[in-house]
């Protein structure tokens, strides 16, 4: 797919929607409201951004702990997820799941989970249910590459591969998982992707700093995923701003070399993408910050939703363990 | 119409009605169709409803749990096996932190209509690794249910409630049981979680089992009847959800409480009955509830070690007749036993 203007000025609005939310939630969070782990996606926007533009509404995502930019890029509803940040009855989880149990039905975002790599199977499962019903859609699965060194990961892949599952798994190597280097984590010179490959997942590294060109490639990718029905891994290189979990920045804890902080703050792909789309003249610094002043009246509007909703009443705290509903026809016999 | 069925014959037909009312339902298990069929289970289901609904899996027990977990969020209705309990806490991640919460930590979305059949083995040295009872485990975690038949009719019944429901439940067979036989209705039918079966109703004393351990409790109660004792047993069926009204009926009858739990003493079942009795019966009680478990030891594999592991019928009728303060010389009942103690019966020769 040729990544038109249309395209472009997507990317950037998407991207500038994520990081002005996340800095929303940063800003407001030391006021005590926000009372969970939150894992913000600034520095990150740019996978969830091309993903977005290139997921059909009906197709399905899941995802991890640092989920808010895949859902909100998927079309999950912004106030839905600022109140479920406030744990108000009103969230996309009613409260009981917090920042990092996050989801939207409508918009085929299945659910994102806490515990690393957990989600992925239930990713592929979505793609064996879409292939069972002769679906043209396909499961998008988002893992860190924290999470490619988890068991379930190669048994997912391994089962994806043999049964030709129509699933994406997209590996944001932010090379880091919480203060531990990739370094630490895998032998020199590995590259996630490689390992993806070894089990015969399609797979290759893009890098993002480089927005248009990061969609080009993972949309060839994935229109190949679409089209032969093979299960497909990108790992998109790509770098967390602030500190693992919570709002503020950690760089002086010295876990990341100074250099590459400095490289990433450089080449902030939304920066870049900005500067590019003005020199191109496909947005003018008016209509630059029309986007903007759009984005922050529709943040406004979400934070001041979830202030105003109610929380979840106490006496509901032990509902819905479990869904009671039955469908089919068997009778029931008693003693 | 009804007809005499095996255990593994009943699970299997329950499978074959489920997977012909609803084409959702799909099953799977390491060894699904292989020659030997999961004890015979699992035979004929991929013939006659296709390689893309029953199918054998690469064991990897933890993602093929997650599989079924997303799978069953658009509609699927997956139904799971594994030839040992044990080899499915490898399983665990997805079971309690997927399956059992999804539900709930969604806001009440989508559920994980998940079935997981657990075969629990015991003798012909199993060992540490290969006997193992979880369910304690199980009924620990809030979202799951836990199901436990002691015959091939309450198997049928209990499998297709199981895989209709719209949670996880973890329905748990033990293999000592295959073996079983009981009348079996050919139509299909459900029996509610949550209601326990009186198999004999007492006066003296109420013995509550589950599973495998019924039938010894059963054997017991009968030998005991001969002596005029006269004693209620309890099959409770499911543990999760647990049927209290029907344990508390027979308390406030006999005042003595015996539970059997096929598990290991501390963490059991068998102490929350006791604890839900102590609580809401204590006056009514004649004396301290027991209970009879399996030692705080895993489970040994030689069988010089597991003849006093596992509780029997014997010891059951020793232990009612202790807590009455009567001689029933249990000896007369271990000498009807005509096979050697580390097998079910006859049928079973190993080797697993
Ligand atoms: C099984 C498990 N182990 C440890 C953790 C704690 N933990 C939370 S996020 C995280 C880092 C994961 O790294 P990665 O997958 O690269 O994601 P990132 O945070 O970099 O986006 C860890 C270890 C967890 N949630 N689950
Ligand atoms: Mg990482």
């Amino acid at each position: 797919m040729e990544t038109t203007p249309e395209i472009a000025l997507a990317l950037l609005a998407q991207m500038k929607r994520i990081r002005m939310v996340e800095e929303a939630i940063a800003d407001r969070y030391p006021e005590g409201r926000m009372r969970c782990p939150t894992h913000l996606s600034i520095g990150q926007e740019a996978p969830a951004a091309v993903l977005g533009s290139l997921l059909r509404m009906d197709d399905l995502v899941v995802s991890s702990h640092r989920a808010h930019a895949h859902y909100l890029a998927k079309g999950g509803s912004l106030r839905a997820l600022i109140a479920e940040l406030y744990g108000k009855e009103t969230g996309c989880s009613r409260g009981r799941g917090g920042s990092m149990h996050l989801v939207d039905i409508d918009a085929g975002f299945m659910g994102s989970t806490a515990i690393v790599a957990n989600s992925i199977p239930v990713g592929a499962g979505l793609g064996l249910a879409l292939r069972m019903r002769h679906s043209e859609n396909i499961a998008c699965i988002f893992l860190g590459d924290g999470a490619v060194e988890e068991g379930v990961f190669y048994e997912t892949a391994n089962f994806a591969v043999l049964r030709r599952l129509p699933v994406v798994f997209i590996c944001e190597n932010n090379g880091y998982s919480v203060y531990s280097p990739l370094s630490v984590r895998q032998p020199e010179n590995r590259e996630l992707s490689s390992l993806a490959a070894a089990i015969g997942l399609r797979s290759g590294c893009v890098d993002s700093v480089d927005v248009l060109a990061l969609h080009a490639q993972v949309a060839e990718r994935m229109r190949a995923a679409r089209e032969e029905c093979l299960p497909a891994f990108i790992e998109i290189k790509t770098f967390r701003w602030r500190e693992h979990c919570g709002p503020n920045h950690d760089d002086d804890l010295g876990y990341r070399d100074a250099r590459l902080v400095d490289y990433w703050h450089a080449h902030d792909p939304l920066r870049l993408l900005q500067e590019r789309l003005l020199d191109e003249r496909c947005i003018t610094s008016v209509g630059l910050a029309t986007m903007e002043r759009g984005i922050r009246d529709e943040i406004e509007d979400a934070f001041r939703f979830a202030e105003d909703s109610p929380f979840p009443d106490p006496d509901t705290l032990a509902e819905g363990v479990y869904r009671a509903d039955d469908s089919v026809g068997i009778p029931w016999v008693g003693n | 119409m009804g007809r005499e069925l095996n255990f593994c014959e009943a699970v299997n037909e329950a499978l074959a009605t489920a997977m012909t009312v609803d084409p959702d339902v799909i099953c799977f298990g390491l060894g699904v169709g292989d020659p030997k069929n999961i004890f015979g289970t699992t035979l004929g289901l991929k013939e006659r409803f296709g390689p893309d609904r029953v199918f054998d899996m690469p064991t990897s027990e933890n993602a093929m749990t997650g599989i079924a977990v997303g799978a069953s969020l658009l509609g699927l209705r997956p139904v799971m096996v594994h030839q040992r309990t044990d080899f499915f806490l490898l399983a665990l991640d997805q079971l309690v932190n997927n399956a059992a919460k999804w539900h709930y930590m969604f806001g009440g979305g989508r559920a994980a209509g998940i079935t997981i059949r657990l075969i629990t083995g015991q003798g012909w040295g199993q060992g540490p690794t290969h006997s193992q009872n979880l369910h304690a485990w199980f009924a620990h975690i809030p979202g799951l249910k836990v199901v436990m038949p002691t015959n091939p009719y309450d198997a049928k019944g209990l499998l297709l409630a199981s895989i209709f429901d719209p949670n996880p439940v973890v329905f748990i067979e033990h293999r000592w049981l295959h073996g079983s036989r009981a009348q079996v209705p050919d139509s299909p039918y459900r029996i509610p979680f949550g209601q326990a079966k009186e198999l004999l109703a007492g006066q003296d004393l109420t013995i509550v089992a589950t599973s495998y351990l019924t039938l010894e409790a059963w054997h017991a109660a009968r030998f005991l009847r001969d002596q005029g004792i006269s004693v209620s047993v309890i099959d409770l069926r499911s543990i999760k959800p647990l049927d209290r009204e029907t344990i508390f009926r027979s308390v406030q009858t006999t005042g003595r409480l015996l539970v059997l739990d096929s598990a290991h003493l501390t963490g059991s079942v068998a102490g929350e009955i006791i604890a839900l009795v102590a609580s809401n019966l204590f006056a009514g009680l004649k004396q301290a509830p027991e209970r009879m478990t399996f030692p705080d030891a895993p489970s040994p594999a030689s069988p010089a070690l597991t003849r006093n592991y596992y509780p029997r019928a014997p010891d059951i009728a020793a232990k009612v007749g202790e807590m009455l303060g009567r001689d029933v010389n249990p000896g007369a009942l271990a000498a009807q036993c005509k096979f050697p103690h580390d097998v079910p019966g006859d049928w079973f020769n190993g080797p697993f």
